[in-house]
């Protein structure tokens, strides 16, 4: 069976680093960046990319919608 | 990145994606604000009906107040409470449009009270969706109608008090008994699966305009992270053990 292969891409200066995105996560692939954005907020990021299998929730509960979903079969 | 992250990271491949019917400004709301999330669901709600022409929301007093940023469609800016009395208006003088009103619990249920009964007991052909988080957001946290008995906020220090201050006002559960309303339910949006529910609530009520049945009130119990003095993820908790018990989730009615 052909393996799901997710990503994510977060626009990084919108991201106001609540950390929902993380906890929404099923494959706890989201963590809060060290590096700060431009209004100091440690922006969401992705900790384990091999894992994620982009399912969506993180962008679905993200309040500031900045997140944007990948998915393919590789 | 590595050539495999370029690889799926392609247009063909977006399974999620940022409404187009969002703008591009930042949301000025705080960290993990529920606002954000309602935002966005009535901004793809719209979009997937392809209605952005033919919708006209009021905005109404309170965190929300500048939702008119966010979502590139027709706003009419009501005085504080009185987005149902704004919307009865608009819906009367264009009956071909879709109407709504985006409110939170100090707005909709203290000063706004009697505007949204009558609204709804009139049935005015609008939509109205009710971000309730049991305090006064935007002024500092102060005891708002729906704040639960026991809750800490800025004015009631040592939690609501009976005696002081009354119980904690159920007003979709009032609403749900005025027969002007077509559809009345509670939602949350707190979980991938909550949000999506919540959609769905938010698209059948849009619906429900479209095709005149009377009032839709979509209630979405949500958190204040600053006025409850918590992290998003611990507000979302207290939420879970606190709020839904005062206010259970689910559709009172559907007609």
């Amino acid at each position: 069976m052909a393996k799901v292969r997710g990503s994510i891409v977060v626009d990084v200066e919108k991201c106001k680093g609540c950390e929902l995105c993380a906890v929404a996560c099923p494959k706890d692939v989201i963590q809060l960046a060290h590096e700060v954005n431009g209004k100091g907020y440690h922006y969401a990021s992705m900790a384990k990319p091999e894992d994620c299998i982009g399912c969506a929730s993180c962008a679905l509960v993200c309040p500031d919608s900045c997140i944007t979903v990948y998915r393919a079969k590789a | 990145m590595t050539e495999e992250l370029k690889d799926i990271q392609k247009e063909e491949n977006i399974v999620y994606k940022k409404s187009s019917l969002l703008t591009d400004n930042v949301m000025h709301y705080c960290p993990g604000c529920t606002h954000g999330v309602v935002h966005k669901l009535v901004a793809e709600v719209i979009e997937e009906m392809g209605i952005q022409g033919d919708t006209i929301g009021v905005s109404p007093v309170g965190c929300s107040v500048l939702a008119y940023n966010y979502i590139d469609i027709d706003w009419q800016e009501a005085a504080h409470g009185r987005a149902p009395a704004l919307a009865t208006a608009v819906s009367r003088l264009h009956p071909e449009k879709y109407v709504f009103t985006y409110q939170g619990d100090g707005d909709l249920a203290s000063i706004g009270c009697a505007e949204i009964m009558h609204a709804c007991n009139r049935g005015e052909n609008i939509v109205v969706i009710f971000i309730n988080n049991a305090i006064y957001g935007m002024t500092g946290g102060q005891m708002a109608p729906t704040t639960m008995i026991g809750q800490v906020t800025a004015t009631t220090p040592y939690g609501r008090d009976v005696k002081l201050n009354g119980y904690n006002m159920k007003i979709t559960e009032l609403i749900a008994q005025l027969p002007g309303t077509c559809y009345v339910t509670r939602e949350s949006a707190h979980t991938p699966a909550s949000v999506r529910k919540t959609k769905k609530a938010i698209r059948k009520a849009f619906e429900n305009a479209g095709q005149n049945k009377g009032t839709s009130f979509v209630e979405v119990v949500g958190t204040c992270s600053s006025g409850w003095k918590l992290t998003p993820e611990k507000a979302n908790e207290w939420m879970v053990d606190n709020s839904f018990k005062e206010y259970p989730l689910g559709t009172m009615k559907d007609e």
